[in-house]
């Protein structure tokens, strides 16, 4: 039944054919194209300090579109992620202030996050409001909170313990630890997304929801298991920022909402739910990175970085819908 | 002058991998009407929808009043007077009864603003003839009978001389299709020819003038009603004998089988109430009323998968505790949702993971799907019920109906159910589809399973099931069994005229 892959004379066509049309392929191949045109243009592109800039601007960052991928694929989109990584930052920051142990701290604040996390699923799972409404009130409600703590100015943590800080700012060999948490992270989150049991419902749910009811998963708990998932990982964002910089900033993370969604929009994740991965999530972060690192060294007005970051989403938007309706026609 | 309203000759309609009618004919003679009966997807609904013009066909010709017409749209056909209620209702719910029954001549009119307080009397004065129905009232607040109505006002409002009714009464009760009959009477005097599509014989011989057949895209003859019987028609519509067309039924008594489910008193606060029944080893219990009785939703409280309020389930005699649709699973009660496309299959996604979906548990190592397992289970089933695929991992979208019915089926067989209820489980497919579900039901239940049938199509209840339970507005109007299992007789119940046992 199931056809043989051609092998022969065309393997290696086809083989490069298979690779263009998996949809991470296409994006590897894009930036290596980007890489390789702007080792052209730049002579610091290609060095060792410049990629670690990258590595380091995406993999926190990358956590959060971990979480927001979880959620695409669920149908649902979380509008808080930047707030609430914020709040874990100043409420973890504001609790060692006060004495309290910055481990213990941390988990308090990531604690907060979670049920944050809860109590967003409960509102879409039992009163039914939407995801987009739900999470852009916590946008407002979690910044907010943020400034009340922090008295609108930024806390500053310098008294940090090393132990702590070694979090944010250490190293393992060469390796910062921060891009060891996340390449952790994604690789474990990207396998569980792909092949575990627990994942696999949240495909379930995003692809048909009736149908996963009608199919005895438990859709609710399915949603608020994600809420909660996505605003965890937000939260160990803010935590690692707040080792990284040893400050609470009250108004850090404002827009990266945008920044994550666009990244697993560019990764293959659909808006309608059903479909993403953590790995295309993860390259079209490292995408819009290289791309931010590239405009920099280019010298090109900062001004203008928005503005070809919204155009590289709408052309990925718009090259995916094309083919989902072309995959439906067909 | 013509004596035919309406004359279709030799309509051909091609559909990608389909022909969906093949040269058909039909002629509407003036003032009369006639019955179109045909099998799901003999090709009733693409016929109507040439002549409403939403579909071009590819050959033929249409004459209206012995005069050749072009109907490119259905405006096209509003023009000459072609008037269409459809099946299910088209109506804005959110805007007044008036603005409904008007909508084709404000969305053509020139005038910037409304007239509400003309509107609102011309609407009384078109509904008047109909039913008593407030023109400012929002179609929503409606019962479904009275949305009918509106629509029928609606294609009336159009000063149509050829109306289109498709299954009408599908979810009317008893007294609003008399209402309706009486309205058509009406019609009929004032000279509008009327086509009928629907499947309850007993209406067509008591309404109709005249009976048309499609079978499988092609015109099998018109029948004078006078000169023929529902025996006959049906064998057109359907080609074959009805007598071997069903597999044959449980051989004895199945109410001596042992028990295997008792559902005893289920009530919600509306839906249904004090619904008890058994079903036995191997047999199939028919599940019978009209659209809203209250089938489906009893069903899906007995699954854990809509609210009740009191009531118990038992399997085989012990007392099961269903919240969710999973404790149901779990205790090897599925079920197969009537709406396939909604609750039914994850379109996106692959045979294998539409299969393996109830009981991931069963495909998994350690928390992690196992793709050898999965692949596996799903081979094993897609052969089973002769799934026709290229290969698993091919999206479900891309299978035909019956195929994707054939899929779901699968997935509830996959673990190895104790009782299988089926919602509608051929609604929408082809014959062949349709005989092959059919053979593999009465295949279960010779291993011993239970199936609980729910089904609109009164022969397809008739020809399954070993005994019938019907419900009239969420009441159960007994279980009839043996010979009392006839057209007549679950019409008669499901109207709420006759009730049977205690």
């Amino acid at each position: 039944m199931i056809e043989n892959i051609k092998t022969g004379k065309n393997g290696f066509i086809d083989l490069f054919n298979k690779f263009r049309n998996f949809r991470e392929g296409t994006l590897i191949l894009i930036i290596v194209a980007v890489c390789v045109l702007m080792s052209f243009l730049s002579p610091y592109f290609m060095t060792w300090a410049n990629w670690k800039a990258i590595f380091l601007s995406f993999s926190t960052e990358g956590i959060v579109v971990v979480g927001m991928t979880v959620m695409l694929v669920l149908g649902g989109i979380d509008l808080s992620v930047g707030a609430v990584m914020c709040l874990a930052m100043c409420i973890g920051g504001k609790l060692f202030l006060l004495g309290v142990n910055p481990w213990l701290a941390s988990l308090i604040a990531l604690a907060i996050c979670a049920g944050i996390g809860y109590i967003q699923g409960l509102l879409v799972t039992k009163v039914g409001l939407v995801h987009f409404i739900t999470t852009l009130a916590f946008m407002g409600i979690a910044r907010g909170a943020c400034f009340v703590i922090t008295q609108g100015t930024p806390l500053s943590l310098f008294t940090l313990p090393q132990s702590f800080k070694f979090i944010g700012q250490g190293t393992i060999g060469p390796l910062p630890f921060v891009i060891i948490i996340f390449l952790v992270i994604v690789i474990v989150s990207d396998y569980m997304l792909r092949n575990s049991t627990v994942l696999r419902k949240v495909f379930y749910s995003g692809s048909n929801e009736k149908a996963a009811v009608f199919s005895g998963i438990r859709v609710s708990r399915v949603k608020i298991g994600v809420s909660v998932l996505c605003c965890t990982l937000s939260g160990l964002a803010g935590i690692i920022y707040m080792s990284r910089f040893g400050a609470s900033t009250p108004g850090f993370g404002v827009g990266l909402e945008m920044t994550a969604i666009s990244a697993a929009v560019i990764g293959g994740a659909s808006l309608t739910g059903g479909e993403g991965t953590v790995f295309g999530s993860i390259l079209g972060a490292a995408l819009l990175s290289i791309i931010t690192s590239s405009l920099i060294l280019l010298d090109v007005s900062v001004y203008w970085q928005d503005l070809i970051k919204g155009c590289i989403l709408l052309f990925a938007v718009s090259v995916d819908h094309i083919q989902h309706m072309r995959r439906q026609a067909g | 002058m013509s004596d035919y309203a309406l004359e279709v000759r030799g309509i051909v309609k091609d559909f990608p991998g389909t022909r969906a009618l093949d040269r058909v004919d039909l002629t509407l003679k003036k003032g009369e009407i006639l019955a179109l009966v045909g099998e799901n997807g003999a090709g009733k609904s693409t016929l109507m929808n040439v002549i409403d013009g939403v579909h071009l066909p590819d050959e033929g010709q249409i004459f209206i009043d012995g005069n050749e017409v072009n109907i490119r749209n259905p405006l096209d056909a509003q023009k000459y007077g072609i008037g269409f209620v459809h099946q299910e209702i088209a109506l804005c719910q959110h805007v007044s009864v008036a603005e409904n029954v008007f909508m084709s001549e404000l969305n053509s009119t020139d005038r910037k603003f409304i007239n509400y307080r003309d509107l609102y009397r011309r609407a009384k004065k078109a509904l008047a003839p109909l039913g008593d129905i407030d023109p400012r009232k929002k179609v929503s607040e409606l019962s479904i009978s009275n949305q009918q109505i509106v629509e029928i006002a609606k294609a009336l409002s159009l000063n149509c001389k050829i109306l289109i009714l498709d299954e009408p009464t599908a979810a009317l009760t008893e007294s609003e299709t008399d209402a309706l009959f009486n309205i058509m009477e009406e019609l009929k005097k004032k000279g509008i020819s009327m086509i009928y599509i629907s499947h309850r014989m007993a209406e067509i011989f008591s309404q109709c003038d005249r009976v048309s057949i499609l079978r499988d895209g092609e015109y099998c003859g018109s029948l004078n009603v006078d000169e023929t019987n529902s025996r006959e028609v049906v064998t057109r519509m359907v080609g074959r004998e009805i007598s071997n067309l069903y597999p044959a039924k449980f051989d004895g008594n199945c109410i001596e089988q042992d028990e295997l489910l008792r559902v005893e008193d289920f009530s919600d606060s509306k839906r249904f109430t004090d619904i008890s029944f058994t079903l036995h080893e191997g047999e199939i219990l028919g599940l019978s009323g009209l659209i809203g009785a209250g089938r489906s939703e009893i069903v899906k409280a007995v699954c854990g998968l809509f609210p009740k309020k009191k009531g118990d389930v038992y399997f085989r005699g012990e007392k099961l505790d269903i919240h969710h649709y999973e404790d149901a699973i779990n205790n090897g009660i599925v079920y197969l949702s009537e709406d396939r496309k909604v609750e039914g299959v994850f379109l996106d996604m692959s045979i294998q993971r539409n299969i393996s979906v109830l009981d991931l548990k069963a495909v998994s190592v350690n928390g992690i799907v196992n793709i050898n397992k999965e692949k596996g289970l799903a081979e094993e089933y897609s052969k089973k019920l002769n799934v026709k695929c290229s290969t698993l991992s091919q999206n479900v979208s891309s299978l035909s109906g019956g195929n994707q019915q054939k899929v779901l089926i699968s997935k509830l067989l996959s673990i190895k159910p104790k009782v299988v209820i089926m919602d509608e489980p051929t609604r929408g497919i082809d014959v062949g589809a349709k005989s092959e579900i059919h053979k593999l039901l009465r295949n279960l239940t010779h291993e011993g399973i239970g199936v609980i049938m729910i089904s609109s199509e009164l022969p397809e209840l008739i020809g399954m099931s070993d005994r019938v339970l019907v419900m009239h507005e969420g009441e159960s109007c007994g279980i009839i069994s043996g010979d009392d299992i006839n057209e007549k007789k679950i019409i008669h119940m499901a109207s709420g005229l006759e009730k049977v046992g205690a």
